[in-house]
């Protein structure tokens, strides 16, 4: 009963899907086989392919090109996707982990300790609201590099989940098993690692995965501001030469990282996930 | 006069109602001695504070007033020398039975090879019944019955001075109930170990325990009666209601549960240092005595005829 569900869903997507391209393509303007152009049309540049949302036929040949050779690089404009999506993951990566290895500590330490959390409080409401894009001027300013800029951003966008996450999973870890930490005289870092880790290890990890989610989505928006590489500057450069076929195919291949990261990280928190 | 191993004097705990209402007196001026290698049941409704007492033994909770003196010193907070089987097991979800008894076998016995905590732990698990593969399970897939048993093996592998156990039979079939009864029994026997029970099943209590010790009703609940069982040891299930004494404590168990608990409950005047009134059947009846805090059967010989 639940493989013959799994198989109708899958053949509902793979209609929809078809019905959804059907659509599409039978939408987009054809543009090669208008006859004879105004004057006007002449005028206005008509003669040129028009700049139009592409067929999905089109994206589908983009794609089936982009994919085959995903790493060749022809110069700081001419890279393949793979490259981008490699400098886009690098910072996205590195952002994300300094983070953790701040936000995880310190919440802890908020979750153990309600006085370190009445202090810290008031500074995590007022910074957490802050869009993490509105640092881009004074990461730029202070470190004077686009590139630590970026994963500064990805950095302090991180932060806030992990860090409020750790805080509540640690401080609500059952009394009972605190009481079993202390009826077996375990110090604080073996309460901590026995104990309160793998208790709170759920929690945490949603956190995690909130913050990779929007770890990803900001990456595209901050790459667009620094520009040089990255999938973000991709879409932007890609925008900018009125080749919405590799728009299209670029905004596809942002959903489907994200998506593979999602994935990693549900496996992870499965890996952590315990029933009381 | 001296001190016994274990001795609780004027024990008051109160609880600070929320938003500033009358505070919770769950009792008050509790005294109690235990002695070395004793073994005490206490019995009495739910909600007295008998888990409250014993987790002030454990060290888990303050009280609001007075001491728990164990060997000499004051009791301030948990230790390995006081195990415990919690009401609700406790144990930790994300580790295997196995491991939930390892790791308190290495907290305990910290310069122990990791064979010789696994082989000791397994020992445990086996006594209380779950070896061949149940060891392995994590709590979530074990019965209320099994998750007990872990929790029993857990507090008995650290082999403490005193076991504090907390209704520790209360999930178990009739069957697996006894022979764990059994193994407390022997396990205790061939230690000098203390144990302080909490049950509420009165016939347990007889079977167990030196003495057994009635708890009135809360709020300002106390300890008013300290009944010696003194029916000579090995106890068996069998025999034991033939003991001529044994009809005699379980009906004045029996009578106190259904009505004294209650006549005694109450706000007492000022006797902060009264001690239970000590109570006791067949040879020494007749023989109670208002006594000091503490019992007079510290010379009770113990009897470790097993049939080997
Ligand atoms: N943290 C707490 N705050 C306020 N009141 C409490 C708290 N813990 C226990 N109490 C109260 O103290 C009383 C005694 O509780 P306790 O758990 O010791 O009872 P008990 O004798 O063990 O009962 P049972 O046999 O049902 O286990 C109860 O009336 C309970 O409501
Ligand atoms: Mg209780």
């Amino acid at each position: 009963m639940l493989a013959s569900l799994n198989a109708r869903a899958l053949v509902l997507s793979l209609v929809l899907l078809a019905v959804f391209l059907g659509l599409w393509e039978a939408a987009s303007p054809k543009q090669n086989i208008s006859g004879e152009l105004t004057e006007y049309e002449l005028l206005m540049g008509g003669a040129e392919p028009k700049a139009a949302v592409p067929p999905p036929s089109a994206v589908i040949g983009k794609a089936w090109e982009e994919l085959r050779n995903p790493f060749y690089d022809a110069g700081p404009n001419d890279k393949g996707i793979g490259i981008q999506i490699g400098y886009s993951l690098y910072r996205v990566l590195s952002g994300y982990f300094l983070a953790a290895a701040l936000a995880i500590p310190v919440g802890f330490l908020i979750g153990m300790s309600p006085l370190m959390y009445k202090a810290l409080d008031p500074f995590i409401q007022v910074l957490r609201p802050i869009s993490p894009l509105a640092w881009m001027p004074l990461a730029l300013f202070v470190i004077q590099d686009s590139q630590a800029s970026a994963i500064f951003v990805i950095f302090i966008c991180s932060i806030w989940p992990m860090l409020i996450n750790t805080a509540f999973g640690v401080a609500g870890v059952r009394k009972d098993w605190v009481n079993v930490a202390r009826t077996h005289e375990l110090g604080p870092f073996k309460t901590a690692w026995i104990v309160i880790l793998p208790a709170a290890a759920p929690t945490i990890l949603t956190g995690m995965r909130i913050s990779i989610g929007i770890a990803w989505l900001v990456i595209v928006a901050a790459e667009m501001l620094v520009g040089g590489t990255g999938i973000g500057y991709y879409v932007w450069n890609e925008w900018n030469n009125l080749d919405l076929t590799s728009v299209v195919f670029s905004i596809l291949m942002i959903g489907v990282v994200g998506m593979l990261l999602d994935t990693a990280f549900a496996y992870c928190a499965r890996l952590v996930q315990y029933q009381e | 006069m001296s001190t016994p191993f274990l001795s609780v004097q004027n024990l008051t705990k109160r609880f600070q109602a929320p938003k500033g209402g009358e505070s919770l007196t769950v009792f008050e001026n509790v005294n109690l001695g235990i002695e070395k290698g004793e073994f005490v049941c206490i019995i009495g409704h739910s909600g007295c504070g008998k888990s409250t007492i014993l987790n002030i033994l454990a060290g888990l909770d303050e009280p609001s007033d007075g001491a728990v003196i164990m060997n000499g010193k004051e009791v301030s907070g948990p230790s390995l020398d006081r195990g415990i089987v919690f009401q609700n097991y406790s144990l930790l979800p994300w580790l295997s039975a196995l491991k939930n008894v390892t790791f308190a076998v290495q907290a305990r016995y910290k310069s122990w090879s990791k064979k010789q905590v696994h082989d000791h732990s397994m020992k445990y698990l086996e006594m209380v019944g779950l070896a061949g593969g149940a060891e392995l399970r994590k709590p979530s897939q074990l019965s209320g019955g099994m998750r007990q048993r872990v929790s029993i093996a857990r507090a008995f592998a650290i082999q403490p001075e005193l076991l504090l156990l907390d209704e520790p039979f209360g999930a178990l079939d009739a069957l697996t109930r006894g022979s764990i009864q059994d193994e407390l029994i022997r396990i205790w026997s061939g230690s000098d170990q203390t144990v302080f029970m909490i049950t509420h099943d009165v016939d347990e209590a007889i079977l167990l325990a030196d003495r057994i010790l009635l708890m009135t009703n809360g709020p300002y609940a106390r300890v008013a009666e300290s009944v010696q069982v003194e029916i000579e040891r090995p106890r068996e299930r069998a025999n034991i209601i033939h003991h001529p004494d044994y009809y005699d404590i379980r009906n004045h168990l029996v009578e106190f549960l259904a009505t004294r608990s209650r006549e005694l409950a109450g706000k007492q005047d000022d006797d902060a240092n009264s001690a239970p009134k000590v109570v006791r059947f067949g040879a020494n009846a007749g023989a109670e005595i208002s006594s000091e805090t503490g019992s007079k059967s510290g010379t009770r010989k113990r009897a470790v005829n097993r049939a080997d």
